[in-house]
């Protein structure tokens, strides 16, 4: 199922602006690899590479690769739409569909293209979905209610359901607990821990006490000054990163003296 | 519940300001609950006036109708004498509205989400200058110029499909039929519902763009999915501005349509409806006495349908509360 992604020289532009410059990164299968750094130092803007949404915005460009276990997501034959089927998102602030159920939210991704389902495999991959994101049991006698009637935690873990119900090989998170209460938060870092059995996760946090609670691996994002583009400093086992960095910015970061 | 709480004042000269900023507050406040009781005033007196000065037609036996009315057919009720203006008045809106909310949604959608964006003001600008020119000037140009165009199409439809309903009967030569004011119509509302659309379009949050693109959809699955949704109950606000602007259009129609008197779906042939506003323009300056109270007592339909148009919409925009993005 999980894929190992490799990006190598990727420099992200936003028109002439250079957001993030020169990136190596390796991201290991069934694994999750989380993502620190001070504030726009680009590693939301790195992570919406990984699956072609950083292009939605207008002028948006990147150079260098990204390729998933070989295969160059920027190659000129992929289409986009292919690689987010394959890549699946989680946002910082909980969008489940607000004019669907709870149930249509997470066919939603299912029923694009025109896929027909039958009716016993739709209930059977709800079921599964919101088993995967620990949510069926709160929604069960529910499925037919709108999705934005649930508590902002239960909301996020519909959006993860529904990013789990296209089967993707690799989930993306975008500090997900950002807008969420500590309880909340706690549900998302087990789930995290059990998604990892199947898929590659990378996760983008603000809170360092979370990256080191989920992650395996941990890359540090910063950047020199404003208007300078982002850069990732270090990267290495989350143990290492947050106990002996190899870096001195890094150390300053975890460690709280700066960001 | 007029009392407000200020913080204590440092200086004279502040304190001063305060009392300017609460006597402003009292007075906006008036304002405000003068212009809402305004409206329902204004209501009040419409609907008042036009059930009184209805009241002599609606009272009034069939003999004394055909009596007091030019045109009044015989042994004719005021509820038969008006239906056939009631039945072209919608007939009229309808053809409008379902030749125009295509339009002006796929209008609406390239502005909002195909177009680039140089190209998408331009066109905005465009859209709503066609809402600024009179309808006198539709009326002028439907006449002149679209039905002559249109005939040939018009016979051409009768002649290949006029086993359709809407399509039977025989073609007004000249064009001046339902079907020609139904597209005049149409073009007279595309400017309302389009701008009202796209700016709906506009609002849609990009956090539901973005999960929809998230999932693998294309641009046209992510206007299905989050697009479309978000902007359902605007569309169908933007498309009863339109329908209450075809519902009362008078000039346009009066210029276009040879009127008649049927219930026929006919739309091609010429002189088989009229629509109330029209009729009252027309009939109007020929009228007296009860003559006057049978137009007022039309206007008073069209009053009732219009209301009853826009709670119709209002309950199908409430039915789905729950899910209209809203909370």
């Amino acid at each position: 199922m999980a894929q190992r992604i490799d990006t190598k020289d990727l420099n992200i532009y936003y028109g002439d602006f250079r957001a993030v410059e020169d990136v190596n990164m390796t991201i290991e299968p069934k694994s999750v690899t989380a993502l620190i750094g001070p504030s726009g130092c680009g590693k939301s803007t790195f992570l919406r590479t990984l699956n072609r949404m950083h292009e939605v915005v207008p002028g948006a460009r990147v150079e260098g690769t990204v390729e998933m276990e070989g295969v160059d997501l920027y190659g000129p034959d992929v289409d986009p739409v292919a690689v987010r089927k394959n890549v699946g998102m989680v946002f910082q602030r909980p969008n489940p569909f607000p004019t669907m159920s709870i149930r249509d939210n997470v066919l939603a991704g299912v029923k694009l293209n025109n896929k027909r389902i039958s009716k016993s495999d739709a209930d059977d991959l709800v079921e599964s979905s919101l088993h995967g994101a620990n949510l069926w049991n709160e929604v069960k006698d529910r499925l037919d209610r709108p999705g934005s009637g649930l508590s902002g935690g239960q909301q996020q873990r519909l959006c993860i359901a529904r990013a789990i119900a296209i089967k993707p090989q690799v989930l993306l998170m975008d500090e997900p607990c950002s807008a969420l209460d500590p309880i909340s938060t706690i549900a998302i870092e087990d789930l995290i821990g059990e998604l990892k059995q199947e898929y590659t996760i990378v996760i983008v946090t603000h809170n360092m006490q979370q990256a080191a609670r989920v992650s395996d691996r941990t890359g540090f994002f910063n950047i020199a000054g404003t208007g300078k583009p982002g850069r990732l400093i270090e990267m290495d086992d989350t143990a290492t990163i947050f106990s002996s960095p190899a870096e001195k910015a890094t150390e300053d970061y975890v460690s709280g003296r700066f960001g | 519940m007029t009392t407000t709480v200020s913080p204590p004042a440092k200086s004279s000269r502040r304190r001063r300001s305060g009392n300017t900023d609460r006597g402003f507050n009292r007075v906006f406040r008036w304002i405000a609950v003068g212009a809402g009781a305004t409206i329902l005033a204004v209501l009040a007196a419409v609907a008042l006036f036009l059930i009184s000065e209805a009241w002599p037609a609606i009272t009034a036996s069939p003999e004394e109708l055909a009596a007091g009315v030019p045109r009044y057919p015989e042994d004719t009720s005021l509820l038969a004498y008006l239906g056939p203006l009631v039945f072209g008045t919608v007939l009229a809106a309808v053809l409008a509205l379902v030749l125009a909310v295509p339009v002006a949604m796929g209008i609406a959608l390239f502005i909002s989400h195909y177009a680039p964006r140089r190209l998408s003001q331009v066109l905005g600008a465009l859209v709503d200058l066609l809402a600024a020119i009179p309808s006198v000037i539709y009326g002028l140009w439907g006449f002149f110029v679209l039905a002559p165009v249109l005939t040939p199409f018009w016979t051409w439809l009768n002649e290949n499909l006029g086993w359709f309903p809407l399509w039977g009967g025989q073609v007004s030569p000249t064009g001046r039929s339902m079907a020609t004011v139904g597209v005049v119509l149409a073009i007279m509302i595309l400017p309302i519902i389009t701008a009202v659309s796209r700016e709906v379009f506009l609002q849609t949050p990009k956090l539901h763009e973005e999960a929809a693109l998230a999932l693998g959809a294309t641009r046209w699955e992510v206007i299905r999915t989050a697009v479309l949704p978000f902007g359902r109950s605007g569309v169908i606000s933007a498309s009863m501005l339109g329908l209450g602007r075809a519902l009362g259009e008078t000039m346009a129609v009066l210029m276009i349509l040879s009127p008649g008197f049927t219930y026929t779906l006919d739309i091609l042939a010429a002189g088989q409806h009229q629509t109330i506003a029209a009729y009252i323009a027309a009939d109007f300056p020929e009228s007296t006495g009860l003559g006057v109270n049978t137009l007022i007592a039309a206007g008073l339909a069209l009053f009732v349908i219009t209301l009853a148009v826009n709670m119709t919409a209002r309950w199908v925009v409430a039915r789905r509360k729950d899910f209209s993005g809203a909370n």
